[in-house]
């Protein structure tokens, strides 16, 4: 994908973010996720059916890199299992660690395939994957 | 100020945080080195001529730091890794042991993590009270706002002198009179305020204070616990071993040494030491009061021209230290290091480690310009330049 795409994809993702906003209602579970250089804060909710993600949904204050990670994932996830998601997660964490990784799986969430560059951001293009590990592992209990 | 003594500004590097750390001089650096090149010794053993050199300006030392701040013995001085194991062993070492249950410590929500979280836990572990003294609407600590919260049970009142987030200098001096009269002990944590502007334990009566080197020019992991010597005499050592005992049998006898040494278990970072040293040398060599005064210059000069800087919100224009903090309105304060970055200037970016000042600025998350002795207005003019370049932000950084 050409950088100037990339960088579009992002920046419509940071301003005009998928499902931003937390819903009162039952039956979702709920993680706060923080980056450990304190600066990244962000709530997520997920409402799973079945070991479906049917909604999934976050607020927060999180830098460009966060935000549009957050709102991509959301769009990415919605509609998978939870193996899928799993392995959705496994192939996004192999792609920002530089190691060999399926790119097929994961959409438009390859716009970060470059952000191991920028160590400091690595952190926060993670960040809302940590949120659903979390949430997974609630659903497991 | 003496910016060819700092090889760091060499690359033409804008360093803007030195509210985190500072850069260090030459000579800083050429004493550390000395000491691993030409006079590796252990301090405390004096019997080959190398040791003795160690020992000798190891305790000399201690005779800057005595001065620097104004300390009545030298044995008021303990040598420790910073700020944070200074406040921790005031706490768990003589807090711990002289204070009891319903006993209130009085701190602000301006405070570092370091000088909150110690108390807390003191409060978890032995049923003391940690109140929080009221800020006015410049978030700053008054004498009418600290009386407002004396009681009876007041026991301990532990202050920032200067704040790491807003910048704003405590009244220290005054606050002193207070505990002085109702008998108060008076802990300051001077990290922000050391290395920029004179510091005067007895002319301030404080009980106990602490510092950290690196941010006064000096190398990391070593810093100053300050007590009074009543006070200092009678904190628990956290550490026992080597260096701070007189004699042990195996029948339990022991005794253990006078300060300092008694709080000085181990091998001491003897290399910091002698860093620190010829940090307070190279500071006092060009007086704390005109570095205070440059700091006010560039603070007065950054205001004026980052006002002009289009949706900027500058938090603490009246502080009166070398801090300015900032957002720029829409942007992600994170986001705006990563930008000026890329101009090779350094800011911290986030809550400072000051995790409950959002309650009194109603802001989580700022960007710290913090300006030191060899920072320049033309820096400076560099700064406003690239935040007004804040459109291309975006092609910048993603």
């Amino acid at each position: 994908m050409d950088e100037k795409l990339k960088r579009d994809i992002i920046l419509d993702n940071y301003q005009n973010p998928t499902n931003r906003g937390l819903v009162d209602t039952q039956g979702y579970i709920r993680v706060n996720t923080r980056n450990s250089s304190c600066v990244d804060n962000i709530d997520v909710m997920a409402k799973l059916e079945n070991g479906i993600f049917i909604d999934i949904r976050f607020d927060g204050e999180a830098c460009a890199i966060s935000t549009s990670a957050t709102s991509i994932m959301i769009k990415t996830l919605i509609g998978k299992n939870i193996e899928e998601v799993k392995y959705i997660i496994d192939n996004y964490e192999k792609m920002i660690n530089e190691e060999p990784y399926d790119k097929d799986l994961l959409g438009e969430l390859v716009v970060y395939d470059t952000i191991s560059k920028q160590p400091s951001r690595k952190k926060c293009a993670a960040l809302p994957f940590e949120s659903i590990k979390k949430i997974i592992e609630q659903a497991n209990m | 100020m003496n910016r060819n003594d700092f090889d760091m500004l060499n690359s033409g590097l804008i360093y803007f945080d030195n509210g985190a750390t500072t850069l260090k001089p030459k000579c800083v650096v050429n004493e550390v080195v000395d000491y691993y090149t030409k006079y590796t010794a252990n301090a405390h053993r004096g019997d080959y001529d190398i040791s003795a050199i160690v020992d000798t300006k190891y305790e000399a030392v201690r005779d800057k730091v005595k001065k620097f701040i104004n300390a009545d013995r030298r044995d008021e001085i303990i040598y420790t890794k910073g700020s944070t194991e200074s406040i921790n062993t005031i706490v768990f070492g003589y807090m711990m042991n002289n204070l009891t249950s319903g006993d209130e410590i009085l701190i602000t929500k301006s405070e570092h993590a370091s000088n909150v979280l110690p108390w807390l836990e003191l409060a978890k572990r032995k049923g003391v009270v940690v109140n929080f003294i009221p800020l006015n609407s410049k978030h700053e600590v008054t004498l009418d706002n600290i009386n407002s919260v004396i009681t009876k049970n007041t026991k301990v009142i532990s202050l920032a002198h200067v704040t790491n987030v807003i910048g704003d200098i405590r009244p220290i001096e005054e606050i002193g009179k207070v505990c002085k009269e109702k008998d108060i002990i008076l802990v300051v944590d001077a990290a922000q305020s050391i290395g920029h502007m004179p510091i005067d334990v007895n002319k301030y009566n404080i009980s106990f204070l602490t510092f950290s080197a690196h941010k006064m020019l000096g190398p990391t992991g070593i810093g100053v616990l300050y007590g009074r010597y009543e006070l200092l005499n009678k904190l628990t050592p956290l550490e026992y071993g080597g260096g701070m005992n007189t004699y042990f049998e195996s029948n339990g006898e022991l005794e253990y040494k006078p300060l300092p040494e008694r709080l000085e278990a181990g091998t001491q970072n003897i290399a910091g030491v002698l860093g620190l040293g010829a940090a307070i040398d190279y500071l006092e060599n060009i007086g704390l009061e005109n570095i205070h005064k440059y700091e006010l210059e560039l603070k007065k000069y950054a205001i004026e021209k980052l006002k002009s800087v289009p949706n900027i919100k500058i938090y603490n224009e009246n502080s009166q230290s070398g801090v300015v903090i900032f957002n720029i309105d829409k942007i992600f304060s994170q986001d705006v290091a990563v930008f000026l970055n890329h101009f090779g200037i350094c800011v911290r970016a986030g809550n400072h480690c000051a995790k409950i000042v959002k309650d009194e600025i109603n802001v989580t998350n700022t960007c710290r310009a913090s300006f030191y002795l060899y920072n320049t207005k033309e820096e400076i003019d560099k700064l406003v330049e690239a935040l007004n370049n804040q459109d291309k932000i975006f092609e910048i950084i993603l």
